[in-house]
């Protein structure tokens, strides 16, 4: 985190994978940008390209579907790479646990580096938690 | 050098044109994106935003995609070199720069285009669907603006008798009264159309969409990455604010430094700047307030700015 921190320095740039969210988290994540919350001001940013970015924002338990895709996503991020993973599911599978489809949790397939719990998460426990990455 | 200032006002004006392009670019671009976000109800990001952005990325790893060339490679470093170099001989700062004479406007555009070609280039080495398909899409939009391009410029060196910019720009200043003709009027439209069009902004390309299947900019530097990135970045905004200087210069070029001298160079540093960024916040607004295209109108929009082109140079040889 730390390091994290030192190295962005006021910038810190995201690509969100959803691995098998049920769409709540990615509401707040959406609402992030609005202009109550207005996380574009910290200087984080989310980017439509793996390889502009620092890290991965990862939503949802991680489903068979997504596993391969997701690794692959991660894979394509330059290095030095943060993954962040947002809401229950993405820490534990939440209340998809033992559901037929999902593979496990996202750090059953990456190592997690920033986790955010809630259900979802409320936008501003997410942008406090990006500011402590971002260094800002 | 060929310029007939003084060695040291020479070399200091070169000096602040390219630092002030290099720097102001990124800066330019922050200030567009803050107005923006003010329109849009939001704080938005610092102004200095984009440089901190530049820092960070430059420390990052570079990736390559595996089937990428040499081309890939270079792209970045050939867009920030064209730029720097327009950058070195445009009068932006003062009507009579280092190598003033090279500074041809067709070779200023053609100079421009090398960085367009080397973009649509990198973008088809990757080999990646959305590489070709920006690339397509970024020539077919190039093929279209840059005869508008060239015959609005056209109408600009017919009355000067010179496609020289400095010789455009100090003779413009001696008879204001061309500035108002309809010659002017008529490829200042056009111009403004092709800026936009060039640097990739609504209503033509939208520079923050996250759908790559609308991207035009956007998907010829997907995959890019860490200092290949910050360079490509870099080039671009130097570009648009190359672009809008050169605007400022050809169509309101007062506070230029006609003469060496402290005094004029500040002036001219002052009037640029605020030349530029008073263009870039009317550029900002203006997108706050339209739609993107879609891609099959903007032929459209170009064919527009072509006959507005055509226009202007009917009248710059009717009316003299
Ligand atoms: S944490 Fe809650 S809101 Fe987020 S994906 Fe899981 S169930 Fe949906």
């Amino acid at each position: 985190m730390q390091e994290a921190a030192g190295r962005n320095r006021g910038s810190l740039q995201l690509r969100h994978v959803d691995a098998g969210s049920c769409n709540g988290c990615e509401l707040e994540i959406t609402s992030m940008s609005s202009p109550v919350y207005d996380v574009e001001r910290f200087g984080i940013r989310l980017e439509a390209s793996p390889r502009h970015v620092d890290g991965l924002l990862v939503t949802g338990p991680v489903t068979r579907n997504m596993a391969d895709p997701l690794r692959r996503t991660f894979e394509a991020v330059p290095q030095p790479r943060v993954v962040v993973a947002v809401g229950d599911c993405a820490l534990d599978c939440g209340v998809f646990a033992g559901a037929y489809g999902v593979q496990g949790s996202v750090c059953d397939v990456m190592p997690v580096d920033l986790a955010i719990p809630g259900c979802p998460p409320h936008p501003a426990t997410i942008i406090s938690a990006l500011r402590g990455l971002a260094g800002t | 050098m060929t310029s007939a200032w003084p060695a040291p006002s020479v070399v200091a004006v070169s000096v602040l044109q390219v630092l002030g392009v290099v720097v102001g670019g990124p800066l330019l671009v922050g200030l567009m994106r803050k107005v923006r976000c003010r329109l849009e109800g939001r704080v938005g990001p610092p102004v200095h935003q984009p440089l901190l952005d530049l820092r960070k990325l430059a420390r990052r790893e570079r990736t390559r995609p595996d089937r990428a060339s040499w081309i890939f490679s270079v792209v970045p470093v050939v867009l920030v070199a064209t730029t720097l170099v327009i950058a070195l001989v445009a009068p932006l700062l003062s009507t009579d720069p280092a190598f003033g004479w090279s500074a041809d406007l067709f070779a200023l555009i053609y100079l421009m285009l090398i960085g367009s070609v080397v973009l649509a280039l990198g973008a088809l080495d990757t080999g990646t669907a959305f590489g070709g398909m920006g690339a397509s899409r970024a020539m077919t939009i190039g093929a279209l603006s840059e005869p508008a391009l060239l015959v609005a410029v056209l109408a600009l060196s017919i009355p000067a008798h010179s496609s020289n910019v400095p010789t455009i720009v100090a003779r413009s200043l001696a008879h204001p009264a061309w500035l108002a003709t309809p010659q002017r009027l008529l490829s200042l439209v056009a111009f403004l159309i092709v800026i936009v069009a060039e640097s990739g902004r609504l209503p033509v390309d939208n520079p923050s969409t996250h759908l790559e299947l609308t991207m035009i900019h956007e998907a010829m530097i997907l995959e890019y990455a860490g200092a290949d990135l910050a360079l490509i970045k870099l080039g671009e905004s130097m570009r648009l604010i190359v672009l809008l200087a050169l605007f400022a210069d050809l169509f309101v070029p007062w506070g230029i430094a006609t003469a060496p001298g402290v005094g004029h160079v500040v002036v001219g540093v002052v009037a640029i700047g605020a030349k530029v960024a008073a263009l870039g916040v009317a550029l900002a607004a203006f997108e706050v307030a339209v739609a993107k295209l879609r891609l099959f109108r903007v032929p459209e929009l170009l064919a527009g700015a072509f006959v507005l082109a055509v226009l202007a140079v009917i009248s710059a040889l009717v009316v003299p």
